[in-house]
């Protein structure tokens, strides 16, 4: 490992009312520590968050944009997924 | 293969087009990636600079109230910068190379933060005209075609309007106090007001990136109206302060709806670009020894971060 290349990290937070973690940033750091507290120095200064997730940007993989027409087809003709693609009454409440 | 290059280069050009954002993966033009580099690293460098003259205030503000918000701001520009070297790294560059670039003189920043802060005033000036120049262009390009870019621009518009206020509450201070403090409120007006108008760049008519970055969406507003939009929002804040802004011309044209204003100094601009502005040794003097001075600090993190890592090797295996 080089001397001064600390590794990439991708920086997660959840806020106090959210219910998923959010990617907000990324940052150096050389190890899980450090990436942790300065995470909550640049990405909580106005209290953004109650949960924090470090992750190596190494550990992260991500679709290819090229591909992403073939990776996302099978979703594209099954309307029948969705809740419009019923037809109930009006009157009928509650579902 | 030139085929190829055209068609991916009118497939670029329509997702442009169709105001979608292209981000790091995306196939992109040789220039739009290297202008993109020069242009976001330009603005990181100028967050972590521009600590610098207000960095010099810290221990003479007058009162605690005044310290927090200052400390806050100098700390949030330091925030702003990590996030632009992060957009800026998504193009295929190192850190490293961007501080080389900066410490070189190869990459400029902001000619703004070449201004020396002479007075306390100096404090409200910056944070009521440079931050309302900088929230100007930043609103702006929150709709810029890069993804990273326009994210970061979204972040850091959010916590640049505090930096306003603050300034504009100091003006405000020293304009209902003292006549010594009106004064010094003038002549910080006087020493910024300019240099404030250079922040958006030459004249359209002699801006040679223009063109190609409207194209791209890259920018969205031309410097000439970004820079009438921040007069025409000004003028009437420094009315209200009771100063008066340094421009014989100014006027306020009902015809165009807009004020009319003298002719900018376009010398000292690119004089101060080339590096001749009054403190552009001491803030590359500043950011050098900076980075020298800290190296032991990042050496040493590693170095341990290395050595706990070959504990807990040892220890599971």
């Amino acid at each position: 490992m080089s001397t001064t290349n600390w590794p990439l990290w991708e920086v997660f937070i959840r806020s106090k009312s959210g219910l998923e973690h959010r990617h907000v940033g990324s940052l150096h750091a050389a190890d899980a520590k450090m990436a942790m507290e300065n995470a909550r120095d640049v990405y909580t200064r106005r209290q953004e968050g109650v949960s924090i997730w470090v992750v190596p940007s190494s550990a992260i993989t991500a679709s290819n944009p090229a591909h992403s027409g073939e990776l996302f087809e099978p979703a594209q003709d099954k309307a029948y997924r969705h809740p419009t693609f019923y037809d109930l009454p009006n009157e009928l409440k509650h579902i | 293969m030139s085929l190829t290059i055209d068609r991916l280069e009118e497939e670029f050009q329509a997702k442009i087009d169709a105001g979608q954002n292209i981000e790091p993966k995306d196939w992109m033009p040789e220039k739009y990636r290297k202008t993109h580099i020069r242009q976001i690293s330009q603005h990181a460098h100028s967050e972590i600079v521009g600590m610098l003259p207000e960095g010099n205030w810290i221990g003479r503000a007058p009162s605690l109230r005044r310290k927090v918000a200052l400390l806050a701001k100098v700390q949030d520009e330091a925030g702003h910068g990590l996030y632009l070297y992060s957009a800026t790294e998504t193009l295929g560059i190192s850190r490293d190379e961007l501080f080389e670039q900066l410490h070189s003189g190869k990459a400029k920043y902001s000619s703004i933060f070449n201004y020396p802060t002479l007075s306390w005033a100096d404090i409200g000036a910056i944070g009521w005209l440079v931050d309302g120049a900088a929230i100007i262009n930043q609103v702006m390009l929150t709709r810029t075609s890069y993804g990273p870019y326009a994210r970061a621009m979204v972040r850091i518009c959010k916590e640049e309007s505090f930096h306003q206020r603050q300034g504009y509450e100091i003006m405000l201070t020293l304009c209902r106090g003292t006549e010594v403090q009106k004064e010094l409120a003038q002549d910080a007006l006087n020493r910024w007001w300019w240099p404030s108008l250079m922040m958006f760049g030459p004249r359209d008519a002699d801006s040679t990136h223009t063109e190609q970055s409207m194209k791209w969406k890259i920018k969205r507003k031309t410097n000439d109206e970004l820079r009438q939009q921040f007069i025409d929002i000004t003028v009437p804040q420094a009315e209200f302060l009771g100063l008066t802004v340094p421009d014989p011309d100014l006027k306020w044209n009902e015809e165009r709806g807009h004020y009319d204003f003298g002719a900018i100094d376009w010398d000292e601009f690119w004089q101060v670009v080339k590096g001749n502005g009054p403190c552009n040794k001491e803030r590359l003097d500043a950011r050098r020894s900076a980075y020298e001075n800290g190296a032991w600090v990042r050496e040493a993190a590693m170095a341990y971060a290395e050595k706990q890592e070959q504990k807990r090797l040892a220890e599971v295996g």
